[in-house]
């Protein structure tokens, strides 16, 4: 149908015509409410929004609530908030940034990165009437000379705001982490309203962990400011709400002693309360100070700390992953023990060597001439390696595999711990996903002495001796032992998620227990030497591992391996035996060997938290040779 | 002015010979008052924006990018609208099905359609065009005045995509898309009996829409212009903030770039919805006068334009069009004035971002185009 053919258009054009005459009318005339609108608030109550605008500029501004402290378990503080003052400048209101800028380093030290900062921050968006920091941390003097040259800087005020400082940074850096400046990726996880006026958040650690726990509530506060935007007075406040105080299980004496013991080395010291997993101790050594990461730490220092051979910026405790080496062998005793491919009694001979068939790879013991016939619990006193490939044989990988993670290898099975990584476990499926082969019955000879494939962490190792002290009773690791006030841990910290580890046998946790015991204390122990004297009994087990390995029949010779290639001396332990108040793993990098090097450590830790710290202690590092 | 259209049915008039303007299908009077417009716009947005001037070279090309969509609208033959009327709306309509089930959006709200090779476009944003399109489409095929029964038809091409944009949930938009909807049933004639029952059942949906429809957050705004001092930090911040920037104004202002509201951070979306309290700050109530003048000055135009189109479908849609536009100004200004609740509408052409300004610009593409592309058979 033609378009209109049986239409009056004309009558339709007129109807048309007449509407638009009405809505013309309606148009005129809501505009006309608006011009009116406009009219009463711009002329007839001009004198009321000219007083509101001039004279009563109420500007809402935050007001950031204090961070949460940390104490350690004797109320030491090891996380405070120090005010510190700062110079910014509101763009907007500088007379001339040059000449305000020129001004200013005159008055102050500016150093050139600082200066860079401010230009960078200056040229990138962002919102009008924001202050720039400039320059943090001024000292009175400072303070006072730019108080007197006030008036000819406009737009130049010094601003307190409370850091965080950490008083023992050195020895904490690596347990506690650190905050630092709120970056872009952080800004678009936060709630913008509960952190507009903080500038600091939880990067790494227990900050990190439980930021929301120590972030507190902002607070507001109405302010009369005049029309440079100046504060006049402070009007009404609702105060912020402090962020919770928590206590955790580190002691800094013994984080102290840790450093110390450690001290010129590389390492970490791991030290668990096996009753409830707390960590007394979490040292990587060397430590850093973390104070220069709050503000922002310069390039040359940042580059200093990242490239330093010694790798300070590196938490070995959580985050070195090193193969356990004999060490665990403990562990792969409960296993064979348990899964039957042991049995108390049985006695094998060591030659010095094990082959899987006769002519075949000669598997070496760390002692050229062999520790002739063994029993288990000389296999784990003398830590015979003969004894272990033949038990690591016949129990397979899937065994070994079932038990150890049992012990918390191959996971994170911390509960607040951040940044703990897994080691690596593993396992026939592992091999096939990752290296694309079988499982070699070889693979598990070297497992059986905690090398091969097999990785660890102290803090894993630690774990897996507390589970031993504990006698198959799993204690994840933690470090918040309280909230200050009246609230538990139990409240914030995840729920446990490890079922005990049951034996058909609880015997044979003594059983095992017992052979620790005769590591530091029977006459062929490895460890004898570290167990001198002591008033109380203790359980430990020595390892060495290899940083590289060495071809079949190639001899062995400390001297000519340098330093950094020299073999990591491993310890764990625990004390005493019979109601052990304290599991450790030590690690001493290239430390040589476990007995030798980190067997003294433990022992002096357990001398400090069994009968008291002594007042300075000398580095008992160091490099008597003795047996692996 | 009948007459004379039917009188040159059959040739080209020879006293009035095709302009230049005509032959690339603009017009040159609604054109110059877009350009002040948008000219002026810019010039306000500066302050609004607190002197960024990268948020002023930003609108000015999305302002190019929205004339270059007019012009290229500008060209197509009204008849082109009216064959592709029934299509674009179904694919409108299929587009907002997707953008319920499929949508991309942020702050609880659904609004984008992301298809992988085209760029993310707001369906919503497309149908302010094409509802009224659809509906002059449905209404104009048939003898005006429209049958009841086709009105309401009409209604319901109507109500269905605004009954989704709701959903999304964007009650500005909807708003919007139905206002344009309902213009074009009010022009072709709706008859007042009609109006005045439709009107009824609004004011009884009103109190429905309240309690079953509306979200916490939309009552909340429309509470708060009730009494802003119930919420002065909340949602009736924006309110007192944006009354004291226009009352503080004045008669003539504090002077263009001088708004201490604005620039002192008191008013928020300074330069997004609420840029008209800048305007009313710094230029005063004659600023607000000489805004107010050319937006009528441009529907004054665009009016016309629809008076003298030779056809139904072309009257209805640009009559629609332009109240549409004259929608934007009244609850944008009104919203700033506390006259109405805050609803997210843009002041037209001067508010910095969103895609309502092509929108904006597409329709006087449309009108231009039913302008220009006059046939000299009568329809």
């Amino acid at each position: 149908m033609p378009w209109g053919e049986f239409k009056d258009t004309a009558a339709e054009r007129r109807l048309f015509q007449r509407r638009t005459m009405v809505m013309l009318v309606v148009v005129l005339v809501m505009l006309g409410i608006l011009v009116a609108r406009m009219y009463q608030l711009q002329i007839v109550e001009h004198e009321i929004y000219t007083t509101l605008s001039d004279k009563n500029r109420v500007q809402v501004q935050s007001v950031a609530p204090p961070r949460g402290l940390v104490y350690d378990r004797n109320n030491e503080l090891l996380a405070e908030n120090r005010p510190v003052f700062g110079v910014t400048l509101v763009p907007e209101r500088v007379d001339g940034m040059e000449e305000t800028l020129a001004k200013l380093s005159s008055i102050l030290s500016i150093s050139d990165e600082d200066m860079e900062r401010f230009q960078r921050r200056l040229r990138e968006p962002r919102r009008p009437f924001q202050p720039l920091p400039l320059r943090y941390d001024l000292n009175e003097k400072e303070i006072a000379s730019l108080a007197v040259h006030r008036h000819e800087l406009p737009g130049v005020e010094v601003s307190a705001e409370l850091v965080r400082y950490y008083p023992h940074s050195e020895l904490t850096a690596h347990a506690l982490g650190f905050v630092g400046r709120i970056n872009r990726e952080e800004l678009q996880r936060i709630d913008p309203v509960n952190y507009a006026g903080t500038n600091y958040i939880g990067k790494s650690g227990i900050e990190r962990f439980y930021e929301s726990l120590l972030h507190g509530q902002v607070g507001y506060q109405h302010v009369e400011t005049n029309a440079r935007g100046r504060t006049l007075r402070v009007l009404e406040r609702q105060n912020p709400v402090p962020g919770e105080d928590i206590e955790l299980h580190l002691d800094l004496r013994l984080q102290r002693l840790a450093h110390q013991l450690l001290d010129g080395r590389r390492g970490a010291i791991v030290a668990v309360e096996p009753e409830t997993g707390g960590l007394l101790a979490l040292a990587s050594v060397p430590g850093f100070d973390a104070n220069q990461f709050v503000t922002g730490i310069s390039v040359g220092d940042y580059r200093g700390l990242s490239e330093d051979l010694d790798k300070p910026l590196f938490n070995r405790a959580l985050r070195g992953q090193y193969p356990p080496g004999s060490t665990l062998k403990p562990m792969l005793a409960v296993a064979a023990l348990d899964s039957g491919a042991t049995t108390r009694d049985r006695t094998i001979w060591d030659p010095g060597y094990f082959q899987l068939q006769t002519g075949g790879r000669r598997y070496r013991d760390w002692k050229r001439s062999g520790h002739g016939w063994v029993d288990l619990t000389d296999a784990v006193a003398e830590s015979c390696d003969i004894y272990f490939y033949e038990i690591a044989v016949e129990m397979g990988v899937d065994t070994m595999y079932e038990y150890l993670s049992q012990f918390g290898f191959g996971e994170d099975a911390t509960l607040d711990v951040s940044g703990a990584l897994s080691g690596l476990l593993p396992s026939r499926d592992w091999k096939r996903a990752v290296r694309n082969e079988p499982w070699y019955p070889g693979d598990s000879v070297n497992m059986g002495i905690g090398q091969g494939f097999m990785l660890a962490t102290p803090l894993q190792l630690a774990t897996a001796t507390a589970l031993i002290a504990n006698r198959g009773r799993w204690v994840e690791p933690r470090l918040l032992r309280g909230i200050k006030g009246d609230r538990s841990a139990e409240e914030f910290l995840p729920p446990p998620d490890h079922d005990p580890l049951v034996l058909k046998n609880p015997d044979t946790w003594e059983f095992v227990v017992d052979a620790m015991a005769e590591v530091m204390h029977g006459t062929k122990g490895t460890a004898r030497g570290a167990a001198r004297g002591a008033p109380y009994r203790m359980a430990g087990k020595t390892g060495t591992a290899q940083v590289f390995s060495l071809a079949e029949d190639e001899e062995y010779e400390e001297e000519e391996v340098r330093e950094r290639l020299r073999d990591h001396a491993l310890f764990v332990g625990f004390a005493p035996i019979d109601d052990p108040e304290i599991a450790v793993a030590v690690i001493v990098e290239n430390g040589g060997s476990g007995s030798g090097t980190a067997a003294p450590v433990a022992r002096a830790l357990f001398d400090a938290w069994l009968l008291g710290f002594p007042d300075d202690v000398a580095p008992v590092v160091t490099d008597t040779g003795g047996t692996r | 002015m009948l007459g004379k259209a039917l009188g040159q049915a059959y040739q080209r008039p020879l006293s009035k010979p095709r302009s230049p303007w005509a032959a690339v299908h603009l017009d040159p009077i609604l054109l110059a008052l877009l350009l002040l417009l948008i000219g002026g716009g810019l010039f306000v947005l500066y302050s609004g924006a607190d002197r960024n001037i990268e948020v002023v070279k930003a609108q000015g090309i999305r302002m190019a990018v929205a004339l270059v969509v007019m012009i290229v609208f500008a060209q197509l033959d009204p008849a082109v609208f009216r064959r592709w009327a029934p299509w674009l709306y179904l694919a409108g309509v299929g587009g907002l099905v997707a953008v319920l089930l499929v949508g991309v959006g942020a702050k609880g709200a659904q609004r984008w359609l992301a298809l992988p090779g085209l760029p993310r476009f707001q369906p919503s944003e497309l149908m302010k065009l094409v509802v009224p399109m659809m509906t002059a489409w449905y209404l104009s095929r048939h003898f005006l005045p429209p049958r009841v029964s086709r009105v309401a038809v009409a209604l319901l091409i109507v109500l269905v995509p605004m009954a989704m944009i709701i959903l999304q949930p964007d009650l500005g938009t909807s708003l919007l898309v139905g206002t344009a909807g309902l213009f074009v049933v009010f022009f072709a004639g709706m008859s007042w009996r009609l109006i005045g029952a439709f009107v009824g059942m609004v004011s009884v949906a009103a109190p429905l829409m309240w309690f079953f429809v509306m979200k916490e957050y939309q009552k909340q705004r429309v509470l708060t212009l009730l009494d802003p001092q119930s919420d002065p930090l909340g949602a009736g911040w924006n309110i007192i903030q944006s009354k004291t920037a226009i009352g503080s104004g004045g008669v003539e202002g504090k002077g263009w770039l001088q708004g201490t509201q604005s620039h002192l951070e008191f008013l928020p979306e300074s330069h997004t919805d609420f840029i008209v309290a800048v305007l009313a700050e710094e230029f005063g109530f004659v600023g607000i006068l000489v805004l107010m003048t050319v937006y009528l000055l441009i529907i004054l135009r665009c009016l016309y334009i629809a008076a003298t189109a030779q056809d139904s479908f072309s009257r209805l849609l640009a009559g629609a069009l332009t109240m549409t536009f004259f929608i934007y100004i009244f609850v944008n200004v009104g919203m700033v004035s506390g006259l109405l609740p805050v609803v997210g509408v843009p002041l037209p052409l001067i508010s910095y971002g969103g895609t309502s300004g092509v929108t904006l610009m597409a329709a006087f593409g449309v009108l231009m185009s039913i302008h220009t592309h006059r046939r000299m058979i009568s329809a």
